[in-house]
């Protein structure tokens, strides 16, 4: 449909309804009370996909993982409910899973900030009125389309291996490197690394946040006297905060769930000795793996929800004291 | 007061060659970063072209020798050729994305322009539900397709998304619609239109730049998708191109490096395709749902 046809539209409906006449009387409890129930039905048809969605594949199952983790189920035989017993393993007797938690909690608390940094960094710095910044934008974007994707992590596995691109760029001053995804030292720090590189999101979403800034507010801060580092303490990072907020919680959010790379790095076995075995391999390893321990698997995941769920509450918490909107 | 001027003008050319000098400097910043960046990249695309041997012999970008044999043996190198996997990574991808187009926005017009009862209730589940991790519902989902005896079709993949399961699309359709006159609709209701016509001759045609942004994001996320294809694909027949490269590297160890990088880059290639074609569409996508 064209502008100029929607444009028509009104004119030809108005002329529609006065052709009606006018309405009988005082407006029929009846006839809004029917329309409203009409529109209550079609709501509920259109969103009809959405609800057998939710209860055959997100709610339902999530539900079923819940009462999966009570019990001992292993696809094949019955689910034998066991209480407790596979959140008490778990913390009590299984230091592969509390080495899982450790390291995904390592990538997470370093990566993200880091990304972040960068990402706000870069923001900044294109944000000046530099020229070409579309170029530039697309280019710090691209890493974050492949960065997930299972090529990447291949490529990834050899610039950090024996005779990578890394060692080989060392051997040219002399340095000989070992192979950082072999040592268990360096091997989550390449997949750190690899996260960082995906700073491209959040940069684009701090570069439209910082579009919204007012220039008034620079020029009478300017007038003032106030210097750029003032500037930028007093005025771009405080209004900058939602947007802070915002690219946190989903980068965390994220990076919790981070599977592919570790999975394809380690060749799908989380070494070397367990290093980077994330959270999200142990529950695919465990799940999935030759013994089909999904009720532990499951529980393995409710606590991962509870965790996710639990840093985002603290997040929202925590918002109040240091995100600031301008409209409240 | 000639002397002043003069000193004036200096200063305003001193300031001048100073900003000059500070751009010079942020755009030399901004490309050596840029390159840093993409070094990954360009040197996968250079090796693929080079000869096995010379992979590792040269650091440097320019390929000494430049060849295609690493694509045609990476081609050939599991039971299918990559040509297999990748028709089959088309097939899952296409059908992921007419299902997010359908089935999100009719429920985004739901949410945007229609009453009924526990609307605010059902908005906030499907909030709630874009939070929740795919591993969360794994399990369950596994012993569901297995009954439905869908294990190794492409069902477990393309059902979901007709059922409206990516909810982050019906969010951001959702903002988009709230952003349309709402004086259309209703001219179009006293015209005798019904709902469906509303949605369909006026709200679908007016959301192009929604479902653009849906249509790219749902391509690169189901083609880069690897858990779930891994998952629920198991027999050679049905491998998505990422498990497949997966399964060649399994196979391989450290060595064929050259035709695995091949089969890397051709597997980028759709979604370098849409980066370039849907940029517009990507970086708005995420700076308008980045601000709601």
């Amino acid at each position: 449909m064209t502008r100029t046809e929607i444009r028509a539209e009104p004119t030809r409906a108005r002329s529609l309804s006065l052709r009606k006449g006018p309405r009988k009387g005082p407006p029929e409890p009846k006839a809004a009370k029917s329309r409203r129930r009409r529109e209550a039905l079609t709501g509920y048809l259109f969103l009809a996909p959405w609800f057998i969605g939710l209860a055959a594949i997100t709610a339902g199952p999530l539900v079923a993982s819940l009462y999966l983790s009570f019990t001992d189920y292993n696809l094949i035989g019955d689910a034998n409910w066991v209480g407790l017993d596979n959140y008490e393993r778990m913390f009590t007797d299984d230091p592969r899973y509390m080495k899982a938690l450790r390291n995904t909690a390592v990538y997470v608390f370093v990566s993200v900030p880091l990304q972040l940094g960068f990402a706000l960094g870069l923001a900044l710095l294109l944000d000046r009125g530099v020229s070409g910044l579309p170029i530039y934008r697309s280019i710090y974007y691209l890493p974050s389309l492949l960065g997930g994707s299972v090529a990447i992590a291949i490529l990834w596995r050899q610039i950090f291996g024996d005779d990578g691109i890394v060692n080989g760029f060392l051997g040219i001053f002399g340095v000989e490197g070992t192979s950082w995804i072999a040592d268990p030292d360096t091997a989550l720090g390449t997949l750190i690394i690899l996260n960082v590189w995906t700073f491209g999101a959040p940069m684009v979403i701090f570069l439209a946040g910082l579009r919204q800034i007012p220039h008034s507010l620079y020029e009478a801060a300017g007038i003032d006297g106030a210097n750029k580092l003032r500037q930028f303490r007093s005025i771009t990072l405080p209004l900058l905060t939602p947007i802070i907020f915002f690219n946190l919680v989903l980068q965390l959010i994220n990076a919790f769930q981070s599977f592919t790379q570790a999975f394809v790095v380690s060749g799908g076995k989380g070494g070397p000795a367990d290093s980077t075995l994330f959270y999200t391999m142990y529950i695919y390893l465990k799940g999935f793996g030759p013994s089909l321990e999904m009720g532990y698997a499951s529980a393995m995941a409710w606590v991962l929800v509870l965790i996710i769920a639990t840093f985002t509450a603290i997040n929202f918490g925590m918002s109040k004291y240091w995100v600031f909107y301008s409209d409240k | 007061m000639t002397n002043k001027t003069e000193r004036n003008g200096t200063l305003l050319a001193r300031t001048l060659a100073a900003a000059q000098r500070h751009r010079i400097i942020t755009h030399l910043l901004l490309i050596g970063f840029g390159f840093i960046m993409l070094y990954p990249l360009l040197w996968m695309l250079s090796s693929a072209l080079k000869p096995e041997e010379l992979i590792f012999r040269e650091t440097g970008l320019i390929p000494g020798e430049v060849t295609l044999d690493n694509f045609s043996e990476g081609w050939d190198a599991l039971s299918h050729t990559f040509g297999h996997y990748f028709i089959n990574s088309a097939i899952v991808t296409i059908g992921a994305v007419i299902g997010n187009l359908m089935a999100c926005s009719l429920a985004a017009y739901a949410f945007a322009r229609l009453e009924f009862p526990l609307k605010r209730l059902w908005f906030a589940v499907m909030l709630g539900s874009i939070m929740l991790p795919l591993h969360a519902v794994l399990v369950p989902q596994y012993v569901l397709f297995s009954e439905l005896d869908w294990i190794n079709t492409f069902w477990p993949l393309i059902i979901p998304k007709f059922l409206a399961t990516d909810a982050f699309f019906i969010f951001l359709m959702v903002q988009f619609i709230r952003t349309l006159p709402k004086d259309l609709d209703e001219a179009a209701r006293i015209d005798g239109a019904g709902h469906w016509r509303i949605f369909s001759r006026i709200i679908i045609p007016l959301s192009m730049p929604a479902l653009a942004t849906t249509a790219i994001f749902t391509f690169i996320w189901t083609w880069n998708d690897f858990l779930s294809q891994l998952i629920f694909l198991t027999n050679p027949d049905m491998f998505t191109a990422p498990v497949a490269l997966r399964t060649f590297m399994d196979a391989s160890g450290n060595s064929s490096w050259g035709p695995m990088f091949a089969m890397s880059l051709l597997s980028l290639g759709p979604i370098f395709g849409f980066f370039l074609a849907g940029q517009r569409y990507l970086i708005r996508g995420i700076a308008t749902t980045g601000l709601r």
